[in-house]
């Protein structure tokens, strides 16, 4: 009799809340993993381009923050991925600093840019919000564009140097460059770890799901929304700013929208809020981008193009999603089995 | 004087195509509740297919305007049929993701098709040179853009206003609930509405073809633009689309003459300004939020 009546709870719950997260020890296998995917990747993949993946896999994950967990689709992310990539390489050439202040001066500075957009952005939700982050973004992209003697115009930022300590390695050498660059990611990563699982984030989350109940519960919604955009927008910057030296220049390919529409692809791609998603949809975008680009096909757009519509259509959970859902309702049903068996 | 009479023709006559766009998108978004990021490669789309048209069969101006117009109401209709209808009854940002991904493919697709350089349209003959009004000297295509763009706003507004398909539109616009209600089959409005709008907008295109360089990328910060437009009209509203969309034609040609160096700058700074004290458009409702 009791043993009907575990089975029937069971059956009866949705995957989500029978399992709200990975077991800790699967947790802690799959971060183990990662790490060693992460550390392993310039061995298998070309440096530079293991380096975008890593830059463009923080932007995305700065864009599940808004998106996944605070239900704001930002399309003009691109506005603090450009912004500090020319900061970052600014403060590079003209300070001489090594690379790693560099980066933080960027991000700082994306942040800076954030508090007003944002605190304007905010007012409308929705597809208003993505709206007007997108028109904000291109306000950039023109401001950049005018501001020849700071930005370089269309010409870009050149010749940004990797100055690290005067250890020449480094400096040089695209592989070296990767490790001494990629705790910046992995600390950009876990910020946003930290924050999607505090008691701000469970407010972030609260919000995106009721927006009207979590004012009613006494939070300042729109507070709350500027803070996480903000946040959001230093993460950005961190992942921009790394771009940026990694490159040794910065253009304004970095600030135009099609790069906030990339970034939000890679994101939708890897699975919304799941911080997960964001390196696998980096990873899938920036090597089949490479591989595309070397094969000399030209028109990439077709081809990234036809996955977001397939994925919007089809698999609006993602890879990442589609694989924990899947895997949840395996574990699922096994767990009903054994029951039986029981 | 004359000069600004003559910022004031640009303005108007860029306004045109804005309007028109933006008429497009607000009909759509206000039956279907979906913004169509690929409005700007719509007309682009426009553009282009009047020029490989005059290219490959000789199809004139005057008669592209009608041809790339239909045509582009079948494109319309069929992105509806194939993609758009499948994520209305989901939140309106899938389809606005969705749309984004149909214009990387539209773009590329052009450009791979036609390359990057701009394919060559002449102005019409008959609307070549300029009218001597007095001491001004204005461009006949201009005065003809402005004032055709003005016409097909007003042409739509009567149709939206003074006949029972326009009621039903506004209708559907206002309550789609409600007029399922009253016996209404909004459903069957769906798909003319979306290739409608569409069609506005390649009808902007074959207008700007002559003025602007026609390429792949003719649509990109147009579309931004057009953002900028719907947000500062409100996005709802049919007549904020089209005053909102000859506003900013103005405010980036007297930009373009008095301060060229802000004069992208201050179309968003006019929407910074309408976001702090209208957040919901200059004609939107408050409710529309």
């Amino acid at each position: 009799m009791s043993q009907q009546l575990t089975q029937k709870v069971d059956v009866d719950l949705p995957a989500q809340s029978v399992i709200p997260q990975a077991r800790p020890g699967l947790r802690w296998l799959m971060l183990a993993v990662g790490l060693v995917v992460v550390l392993a990747l310039p061995w298998f993949v070309y440096p530079p381009v293991a380096m975008d993946i890593a830059a463009w896999a923080l932007f995305a994950i700065s864009v599940d923050l808004l998106l996944g967990y605070t239900g704001l689709l930002s399309f003009g992310h691109a506005a603090f991925w450009g912004t500090s990539a020319y900061a970052t390489g600014l403060i590079a050439i003209k300070l001489g600093l090594p690379f790693p202040v560099a980066v933080i001066g960027g991000a700082v500075v994306a942040m800076v840019i954030a508090i007003p957009t944002g605190y304007l952005a905010v007012r409308r939700t929705g597809i208003y919000f993505a709206m007007v982050t997108l028109a904000f973004a291109q306000m950039l992209y023109f401001i950049a564009n005018q501001w020849r003697d700071v930005t370089g115009g269309e010409n870009g930022l050149q010749g940004i140097p990797k100055a690290f300590f005067g250890i020449e390695l480094v400096e040089t050498d695209a592989f070296y460059f990767y490790y001494a660059a990629i705790p910046i990611i992995l600390i950009g990563i876990t910020i946003a770890w930290r924050i999607v699982n505090s008691p701000f984030g469970r407010v972030l989350v609260a919000i995106r799901d009721n927006p009207a109940r979590a004012r009613a519960l006494g939070y300042d919604v729109e507070r709350y929304k500027v803070m996480v955009f903000v946040l959001s927008a230093g993460l950005a910057g961190l992942a921009g700013g790394v771009f940026s030296i990694s490159h040794g220049f910065a253009s304004l390919q970095e600030l135009v929208w099609t790069t906030s529409g990339k970034v939000v692809l890679i994101t939708v791609l890897g699975g919304i809020g799941t911080l997960w998603g964001g390196p696998i949809g980096a990873a899938v975008v920036v090597l089949l981008e490479d591989r595309l680009a070397s094969s000399g096909f030209n028109g990439i757009g077709i081809i990234t193009g036809t996955i977001f519509v397939v994925i919007v259509l089809a698999f609006r959970h993602g890879i990442w999603g589609t694989a924990r859902n899947g895997v949840n309702a395996w574990l699922n049903r096994r767990r009903v089995k054994t029951g039986q068996r029981l | 004087m004359s000069a600004f009479i003559q910022y004031t023709l640009q303005g108007l006559a860029a306004g045109g195509f804005y309007a028109l766009s933006a008429l497009g998108l607000a009909v759509i978004f206000g039956v279907l509740g979906v913004v169509n990021f690929a409005h700007g490669a719509c007309y682009m789309l426009g553009a282009v297919a009047a020029a490989v048209l005059l290219d490959q069969i000789g199809l004139g101006f005057w008669l592209a305007l009608p041809v790339v117009t239909i045509l582009m109401f079948g494109f319309g209709v069929l992105l509806e049929r194939l993609f758009v209808r499948w994520l209305l009854k989901l939140d309106p940002l899938y389809n606005f993701l969705l749309t984004f991904g149909i214009t990387l493919f539209l773009v590329d697709l052009v450009k791979r098709q036609y390359g990057v350089s701009s394919l060559p349209y002449p102005v019409p003959t008959q609307l070549q040179g300029r009218l001597e009004v007095g001491a001004l000297a204005l461009s006949k295509y201009e005065l003809f853009v402005a004032g055709f763009a003005m016409l097909v706003c007003l042409g739509v507004w009567l149709l939206l206003t003074k006949t029972r398909v326009g009621m039903i539109v506004r209708a559907s616009t206002e309550d789609a609930e409600r007029s399922r209600a009253l016996g209404i089959n909004v459903g069957r409005w769906v798909t003319p509405v979306f290739g409608f709008g569409i069609a506005l907008a390649g009808l902007a295109g074959v207008l700007a073809a002559p003025t602007r360089s026609v390429n792949a990328d003719m649509g990109s910060f147009f579309i931004i633009i057009l953002f900028a437009v719907v947000v500062i009209g409100g996005l709802g509203s049919i007549l904020g689309a089209v005053v909102a969309g000859f506003m900013v034609g103005l405010v980036e040609a007297y930009g373009q003459a008095y301060a060229p160096a802000f004069a992208q700058v201050l179309i968003f700074v006019l929407m910074a300004a309408v976001i702090l004290v209208r957040p919901s458009g200059l004609f939107g409702r408050e409710e529309a939020a």
